[in-house]
């Protein structure tokens, strides 16, 4: 195909997909950590650091520029930890505050860039809204080094990382050193951010880290399957994102990745199965449906105490009409309770609860009792 | 009026604007839902400017504030369904509603004057070009009627509902319990909210936004300990900020919405660090005198324990002292000049003993005093 012959689609793409792949199996732990909007700090935090770079090297290497937007990155993440461990401030305000700030300072050393008499400062801005197409293959070069150390950090220490996310107290427990992980895991995130941020742009950084690991979420139970679901979808949503947007003109590659992300995100939430949303209202429906039968079933039950010798004995449907609200459907209750072996239907047409019945009916009403006590 | 007294006088009226609306973010733990809004608000200003071709229609302000609240809809009804964690929810809902308006700018308004950066960043700078003018009258900056417009708006918000808010944002089981319909207050705050982004991301940008809302709230959260004077207190910071950021701006010449976020930033550590009760100074000022005095106590339990026995020689002298505490020699002198000092040790040749009342406190922290033996009887 000539589309895959363009070599610098090529580059977009595959600098998309190695994105999306990392951002996605680092994402998964922030998300299942509940530390989505962390990536949203660092990502508009390593504005300064990025300006500082340049500012002191002069250069626009790739390499340099991600290694000052890391450690801003980085010290956004110290700043944050340290604002809520030592003061009353919640997490969320000095997640935002932190953002705002760090952002605000990059931009006042960007426009202070701007003054300066060196051409070389264009360009700078490219990291803040995200420009894939100019990915150079010197920057994906970066980027699948950066993501590869990443993700092998990752598969090294799984076990460890698996138990920082679900049991840190145990992991204490057991001698790990659970604080060193901890930093070691906003390390990699860091990394995963920075790298993506000339693809994407500081904005919609956080989409990459949520909405894979969101939606790979609704489909696995398990952490391994989980992760590996959302590298995959972060990287064919990063490719076909890059793919798009080259086939339609004026249809930039971030916000595009995001969108599909997004949809993603919403088809998972909606038929994932068993915990999707349709699968819920399915559920719910038949729950709705279903508490019509019970009233009936404790009718005949109430009926039938009154004949204990006889637990056979039938009682009409009128009778039954008359212990029931107006207008609720008696003969489907009891046909419903007959498919589910609750009811039964005795010679003359008329209905007695079976041994069955008469058992769950007097559960149902010890638990009620149980619940009132 | 000068230019860069109009740009003072934006600055002040937005800061102070924002900051209102978000001292109730703060406290009720919505900080990051004013991230979410200011960026989602992108794709609402979009479609109204397709539907007006007007940036300055105050239908754009409609449409931006209607999507900000929908986006708070959208963020609550996925937090409803319990699918993701409830942080996630926001991460995914403003990025996919901001590149929705990023896509639609570049794919349809790519010849009009409508601009990404533009509203991330804003610029303050260029406010004062834009003049409020009534048949020729020259009446100021529009942002400055705008501002203010949505100043006096916040401000009889909370004035009209300021009880009913405080109560829902402290306890909201009890606001409901009363009949104060929460949910109704929580979408006006966020309609005010939406409101009050709208009419900011214009001079100053989005992510201004956040920081005015958040951080001056957070730093009269630090030295305020009752609601109203928090109120008024992060009104005042976010003054000051923007004041103070609009100066470094003049003098070094650069982004004006960046330096007032820096300033808002300076102004928090200055709280972190200094806070007359909170501040970490004062909390690591306290943890030494509490180290003292535990260590004071120690030592006195320590010298009754080994008073008038074979081997206090040897665990009581002076030079030896921190080996048997465990403690460091610097810590144990210390310990040794403070108990001197308030007369509970003395000297005696090179070793250290209890006074009377050193003797006193040392069997209190060990048995309690008599009376207190007896009480608990």
């Amino acid at each position: 195909m000539e589309l895959f012959g363009d070599y610098t689609l090529r580059i977009v793409a595959l600098g998309s997909s190695v994105l999306g792949g990392t951002t996605g199996a680092l994402g998964s732990f922030a998300v299942l950590r509940r530390q989505s909007l962390l990536g949203d700090a660092v990502s508009h935090a390593a504005l300064p650091g990025i300006a500082l770079a340049f500012l002191l090297t002069g250069s626009k290497i790739p390499v340099v520029i991600m290694a000052g937007a890391a450690l801003a990155g980085w010290l956004a993440t110290l700043a944050v930890r340290q604002v809520t461990a030592r003061s009353r401030v919640p997490f969320d305000s000095a997640l935002g505050m932190t953002l705002a700030v760090f952002f605000g300072f990059g931009l006042v050393l960007l426009t202070f860039i701007q003054k300066l008499p060196n051409a070389a400062q264009a360009g700078l801005e490219t990291f803040l809204f995200g420009q894939a197409a100019a990915l150079l293959l010197q920057d994906v070069v970066t980027m699948v080094v950066a993501g590869a150390v990443a993700l092998a950090a990752l598969a090294l220490l799984w076990k460890e990382l698996k138990l920082l996310a679900f049991d840190r107290g145990f992991g204490v427990g057991l001698g790990l050193p659970m604080a060193r992980l901890d930093g070691l895991l906003t390390a990699l995130l860091v990394v995963a951010i920075v790298i993506g941020l000339q693809t994407v742009g500081v904005v919609l950084m956080s989409a990459m880290i949520v909405a894979p690991a969101a939606a790979a979420r609704q489909w696995s139970r398990r952490l391994g399957p989980m992760v590996a679901l959302a590298a995959a979808i972060g990287a064919l949503c990063g490719a076909a994102g890059a793919v798009a947007s080259s086939l339609v003109p004026r249809l930039p590659t971030g916000p595009t990745i995001v969108l599909l992300l997004s949809a993603v995100v919403v088809v998972s939430l909606l038929v994932a199965p068993g915990r999707g949303l349709v699968w819920r209202w399915l559920r719910l429906g038949r729950l709705r449906r279903a508490p019509q039968l019970d009233p009936v079933l404790i009718h005949l039950y109430a009926l039938s105490l009154q004949h204990a010798e006889e637990p056979d004995h039938g009682h009409s449907l009128a009778v039954l009409r008359t212990m029931s609200l107006r207008d609720a459907d008696i003969a489907g209750a009891l046909a419903g309770l007959e498919t589910r072996g609750l009811a039964q239907q005795t010679a003359g047409g008329l209905w007695a609860p079976t041994e069955f019945g008469r058992r769950e009916a007097r559960r149902a009403l010890e638990r009620e009792g149980g619940e009132g006590a | 009026m000068s230019a860069a007294l109009e740009i003072l006088l934006i600055a002040v009226v937005t800061a102070v604007a924002a900051s209102l609306p978000g001292t109730y973010l703060v406290l009720r733990r919505l900080a990051m839902v004013s991230d979410a809004i200011s960026h989602a608000i992108l794709p609402g200003i979009v479609v109204a400017f397709f539907a007006t071709g007007d940036l300055s229609s105050p239908l754009l302000v409609a449409g931006a504030a209607a999507t900000g609240v929908l986006t708070v809809a959208l963020i609550e009804a996925v937090n409803r369904s319990r699918l993701v964690p409830e942080d996630a929810a926001i991460g995914l809902v403003f990025p996919a509603l901001f590149a929705l308006g990023v896509v639609l700018v570049s794919r349809y308004a790519g010849d009009v004057h409508l601009d990404t950066d533009a509203v991330l960043l804003g610029e303050l700078a260029f406010a004062p070009f834009d003049r409020f003018a009534v048949s020729g009258r020259d009446l100021g900056p529009v942002a400055l009627w705008t501002m203010g417009g949505i100043l006096l708006i916040n401000l009889a918000f909370i004035a009209v509902v300021f009880k009913e808010l405080k109560l829902a944002t402290i306890d909201t089981g009890l606001a409901a319990a009363l009949g104060l319909k929460p949910a109704l207050l929580h979408y006006g705050l966020m309609t005010v909210v939406s409101i009050t982004a709208v009419g900011a991301f214009n001079s100053v940008g989005s992510i201004l936004v956040v920081a005015l809302m958040i951080a001056p709230p957070a730093t009269a959260y630090l030295l305020a300990e009752r609601f109203g004077p928090m109120l008024a207190l992060s009104a005042l910071t976010a003054a000051v900020a923007a004041a103070a950021g609009c100066g470094f701006a003049y003098l070094l010449d650069v982004s004006i919405a960046g330096a007032m976020a820096s300033t808002c930033g300076v102004l928090f550590a200055a709280a972190f660090l200094l806070a007359p009760r909170r501040g970490l100074v004062v909390q690591m000022r306290r943890r030494a005198t509490q180290r003292l005095e535990f260590g004071v106590t120690m030592l006195l339990v320590h010298i009754l324990h080994h008073e008038h026995t074979e081997e206090a020689r040897e665990e009581c002298r002076r030079t030896t002292l921190h080996h048997h505490l465990r403690w460091s020699e610097g810590f144990t002198r210390q310990v040794v000049r403070e108990a001197d000092s308030r007369r509970l040790v003395e000297p005696a040749g090179e070793m250290v003993t209890l006074t009377d009342t050193g003797h006193e406190r040392a069997q209190h922290a060990v048995v309690g005093r008599a009376e207190d033996l007896g009480s608990r009887g």
